[in-house]
């Protein structure tokens, strides 16, 4: 290990995206837009199509980050969706109840508080799958699948399986409104991203957590109070969802018990193409970030080409494989 | 040899079977008085029937689990191997030999694409099978355009019923093609597993896959069998599962994958490998269709049953876990 300062600057860009992926995905980055330049042509880069993508990615990016807070600490949250939509229902059953007939500050404030109830359900969930993992020792992916489903019973309990729409502007505006042309929602994913980024990399806790995934005995026996760490970890990973939540029912106008159930496999699949180690320790958000272009992209060239979405599936765990494969050609000793 | 079996008892009570055994029995005698349709033959024929397809399953992935390994791609491998058998069986005829050898076939080769993915490309299995459900399913969806097949040939659709006897008035039951396959499914597992020297190597393999590979064991044999395992299991489920819905739906088994998790692992089942049994299994499974069943029976509303089962599931495997703790903490403890 040389510590020349020539190398410092190339290290840290690749500590910004973990280990080795961030070459691959750029390099795939690049020749994608290459091919997808050529076959489309202009159409490709136009004001629309970029903000289409932008359009489109937060929602599958904040659940995400969601997932990859627990894939790093060595485990899983399978229940993310089911948080999301639950927290969802939550914020819209307040919403269309309270919000007619009101006006004014209370307006204001029944739509801040039903942010805030919905907050507090994914809270909830969260602190009972850090209970049950951390405190009482069952391995995540039982205990997420065991609140996945209680959480998806309570709301198709609560809902009978309806959809709730309708809602007021402001809230409408947060999944489908722009800044100075930037979707509002891309806003939202950045403000999710760069507090993770800074909690994984600038704080103890974020150390903690790349700590447990390597190894949670020794983090442990060196001190560590594991169980309050994975508590912490899985509330955050809850709270995520609870802003997919928001993210969500602004972009459809409305909630339902069985949204984006198709989401979950490939928020597993954006963290791991994003350089996020499935077995934990390893992975950076700007590697995630690299990932959900990736598959923003193919998905709306393929959309441009009149492709089938089915195909952009296929292609995208082809991409997963192919990029998990480089450091096998590439002649690196696997980990 | 009493003393034997009386330790063999006593390991037995304090295993996760046991515990298991002991939530299902107490669930049963509960649901038995509360409703006198579920302690019957009846209803003891409808739930191995409506459950066979993802007990099928789950032995694949239980064999996959001990192995150390994870596959959640089998719903995209049973998918395709539905669509594909029963296009070929309405275009060129077949018969139940030649169906089930296209499905295993099929779903063998798809299992073997994983193994070769996992072990020659060195990726893990989690990644591989993420990826090649997305490769699978999407392929199928893009060529077939997610139609429905309603027609299938008349012999499938009659299915068989053998054995056929009278219980009660005016009511028979027979082993129909569900039932045949779930119990064959649990026979050769078990046998492979318990009673050959490849079962052990598994468990060996699943224990500690680089003391199995200094031993002499051949990894990647071993490996390309348990996918090629999980993937004929998916062919047979695939079959099965059309015959009792008497259509293929490309697009309603994707997404089912959990299921058959939660049942695997309800039964014990490590994701770390090495551990694992037929008989946790079955008991995982036995849990998790009791609870729907008797969800459904005891009247309470069908939108409120996957409440209860998460319940179930949160509490038993809570449990288990504490119990676990509590016998190891005592055990450092002396």
């Amino acid at each position: 290990m040389s510590n020349a300062p020539a190398l410092s600057l190339r290290r840290r860009m690749v500590g910004l995206a973990g280990s080795g992926t961030v070459t691959t995905l750029t390099l795939l980055l690049f020749a994608l837009w290459v091919a997808f330049a050529i076959t489309i042509g202009d159409r490709f880069f136009s004001v629309n199509t970029l903000q289409s993508m932008a359009f489109q990615m937060p929602e599958l990016g904040i659940l995400s980050l969601a997932m990859m807070l627990a894939l790093l600490s060595g485990g899983l949250n399978l229940s993310i969706i089911a948080t999301a939509n639950l927290s969802g229902l939550t914020i819209a059953f307040l919403l269309t109840h309270y919000i007619p007939g009101s006006q004014g500050l209370a307006w204001v404030g029944i739509q801040v508080l039903a942010i805030a109830a919905g907050f507090a359900v994914a809270a909830l969930v969260g602190l009972l799958n850090g209970f049950v993992i951390a405190y009482l020792g069952v391995s995540p992916i039982l205990a997420t699948l065991g609140t996945m489903t209680l959480c998806k019973g309570i709301a198709i309990g609560l809902s009978r399986g309806n959809v709730i729409s309708g809602f007021p502007e402001p809230i409408v505006f947060i999944g489908n409104g722009t800044v100075f042309g930037v979707p509002f929602a891309l806003i939202v994913l950045v403000f999710c991203a760069l507090p993770v980024a800074l909690m994984l990399n600038a704080t103890p806790f974020g150390a903690k957590v790349y700590m447990i995934g390597s190894n949670e005995k020794a983090t442990r026996y060196s001190g560590v109070d594991t169980r309050a760490v994975l508590l912490k970890l899985y509330v955050f990973s809850s709270l995520l969802a609870g802003v997919a939540a928001v993210v969500m029912l602004a972009r459809f106008n409305s909630a339902n018990a069985a949204y984006g159930e198709s989401y979950l496999l490939v928020t597993i699949l954006a963290a791991v193409l994003g350089g996020i180690d499935p077995f934990g320790g390893f992975g950076k958000v700007g590697g995630l970030l690299l990932a959900l272009i990736i598959l923003q992209v193919i998905s709306s060239a393929f959309n441009l080409l009149n492709l089938s979405q089915f195909l952009t599936l296929a292609i995208w765990g082809g991409i997963l494989i192919a990029v998990a494969a480089v450091p096998h050609f590439a002649g690196k000793a696997p980990r | 040899m009493p003393e034997s079996r009386i330790a063999s008892f006593g390991r037995f009570r304090r295993s996760h079977e046991f515990w298991l055994l002991m939530v299902i029995l107490g669930l049963c005698a509960s649901l038995g008085f509360a409703n006198a349709q579920f302690l019957t033959v009846q209803n003891l024929f409808d739930l191995l029937t409506s459950y066979a397809f993802v007990g099928v399953l789950a032995l694949g992935l239980l064999v996959v689990l001990i192995a150390g390994g994870i596959d959640i791609s089998f719903t995209a491998t049973a998918s395709v191997a539905q669509y594909v058998t029963l296009s070929l069986a309405n275009a060129y005829g077949a018969n139940w030999i030649s169906v089930f050898a296209i499905a295993i076939g099929i779903g063998g080769a798809l299992g073997g694409l994983n193994a070769i993915f996992i072990q020659k490309l060195r990726i893990p299995s989690i990644i591989v099978s993420v990826a090649t459900l997305n490769i699978f399913y999407g392929l199928l969806i893009f060529f077939t355009g997610g139609k429905y097949i309603y027609s299938l040939p008349d012999w499938f659709a009659t299915g068989i019923f053998w054995f056929e006897f009278e219980w009660g008035k005016d009511s028979s039951y027979g082993i129909n093609l569900q039932i045949l396959a779930l119990a064959l499914a649990f026979l050769v597992t078990w046998l492979l597993l318990n009673r050959t020297n490849i079962g052990r190597q598994i468990y060996a393999m699943g224990g500690n896959a680089d003391a199995a590979q200094r031993l002499g064991f051949h990894i990647f044999g071993l490996n390309i069998l348990v996918y090629c395992y999980m993937g004929v299991m998916a062919g047979i489920a695939s079959l099965i599962q059309a015959q009792l819905a008497q259509s293929v739906a490309p697009t309603v088994l994707v997404g089912k994958e959990l299921d058959v998790v939660a049942a695997v692992v309800l039964g014990g089942a490590s994701l770390m490998g090495g551990v694992g049994t037929v008989l946790g299994t079955f008991l995982g499974l036995t849990l998790l269709a009791v609870l729907q069943n008797g969800i459904i029976l005891l009247g309470v509303s069908s939108y409120w049953s996957p409440f209860f089962v998460g319940l179930v599931i949160l509490i038993s495997v809570s449990a288990t876990a504490w119990s676990q703790r509590e016998r190891r903490t005592r055990s450092a403890r002396r």
